[in-house]
């Protein structure tokens, strides 16, 4: 086999690998483990607590980064108006009485006039 | 084995006139349902996410197919475009996925028959558990008849599957064409709807406490350790956030 082809078919093929390996297998093998464990462990106990912690973390992690450092055409935005569009979302999420749709409706809606305005400041 | 412990979904002889097929209509028709739109539009966010991100609409299909659980696939999504090794990404959507463990583990009591129910059909199934499917089925299965319930989950699960799938792969295609504040405002939309269902999901003030500790450690480790910044991120502010909520909680013992 070439050279460049290995590369290319490497190069095609890898992406699949990471989502069957490091996607599917390390998702799905947490459900499987569930149906088998099936109510042998305890969900209130210490070590699942910890668990969740982890979790929650590591997701928690991915949103700011997404929000701080975000890439494409939101990169634009300036960084206030994504936290502040955040922030906005997460109080009406609040005061909905934690309704998740409305909460991200009103961050769509601060974004975009808090967009609008800018890029009329801007032009 | 005795016949009783056959699946024989179809035709039981001291069964109702509903089949499984009815059930599993019912389950598919329930799944238009305004969390299943919110997890949609959650989706057709993600599509936007991956497109910017370099990910074709294989790999974005595949992902969405596959993994079946937003907060992973965000976090692969991540992994793929800086470069993490096999392992190391890994690593991280496991410790992102965990949570699917402890949820499944609640869902197979609600949801199988005793000594009748195979394991790999609940093994099957299980693909279908996330924060969606999973919150719906912990509240309305328990007010099935027994029998109903997998197909009615099974159902519902598939269809909200095949649904988000479709639209993932449509608002890929049209994220091009879309005008770039449309877009933008699309790529927000994923964090906000973690913020807001992440909280939402949180039980007990540990994970609250995980939840701020790893907002504000991840732009840190990200700045300081990228590459492997999300796994440092959620074992120091997990351990952090237990660790102090345990001691608040039952004093340093």
């Amino acid at each position: 086999m070439g050279g460049t082809t290995g590369t290319l078919l490497l190069e095609t093929w890898w992406p699949f690998v990471m989502i069957l390996v490091a996607g599917w297998l390390a998702t799905d093998v947490w459900r499987w483990l569930g149906v088998l464990a099936g109510g042998r462990l305890r969900e209130d106990g210490e070590l699942l607590i910890w668990v969740r912690c982890v979790a929650t973390a590591l997701v928690a992690g991915v949103i700011s980064k997404l929000i701080l450092f975000p890439q494409g055409v939101l990169a634009e935005t300036p960084l206030w108006l994504r936290l502040a569009a955040a922030a906005v979302g997460f109080a009406a999420f609040f005061a909905a009485r934690q309704r998740v749709f409305v909460g991200v409706l009103a961050a769509e809606v601060f974004l975009i006039a808090g967009w609008l305005g800018v890029d009329a400041v801007a032009g | 084995m005795s016949a009783s412990d056959r699946f024989t979904p179809d035709n039981s002889p001291a069964e109702p006139p509903v089949t499984s097929g009815v059930w599993m209509a019912r389950g598919a028709r329930a799944a238009v349902s305004i969390p299943a739109f919110i997890l949609t539009a959650a989706f057709v966010g993600y599509a936007g996410l991956a497109r910017e991100t370099g990910l074709t609409l294989a790999e974005t299909l595949a992902m969405t197919g596959f993994v079946w659980a937003l907060p992973s696939i965000v976090v692969l999504t991540g992994a793929i475009s800086s470069g993490m090794g096999l392992i190391p990404a890994a690593i991280a959507v496991a410790l992102a996925s965990v949570r699917l463990m402890p949820m499944t583990m609640a869902l197979m009591p609600i949801i199988k028959v005793p000594g009748k129910t195979k394991t790999w059909q609940l093994l099957l199934a299980s693909h279908f558990v996330a924060v969606t499917a999973w919150v719906f089925a912990m509240k309305n299965l328990p007010d099935m008849p027994r029998e109903g319930r997998l197909p009615f989950f099974l159902g519902f699960g598939g269809a909200v599957t095949s649904f988000v799938f479709c639209m993932t792969g449509v608002s890929y295609l049209l994220v091009e064409s879309m005008p770039g504040m449309v877009a933008g405002a699309l790529f927000l939309l994923t964090p906000v709807y973690f913020l807001c269902s992440l909280w939402g999901a949180a039980r007990l003030n540990a994970d609250r406490a995980a939840m701020v500790a790893g907002l504000l450690l991840g732009p840190v480790f990200f700045a300081y350790l990228p590459g492997l910044d999300l796994l440092w991120t959620g074992l120091v502010g997990g351990s952090l956030a237990y660790l102090v909520t345990r001691i608040v909680r039952r004093g340093l013992r």
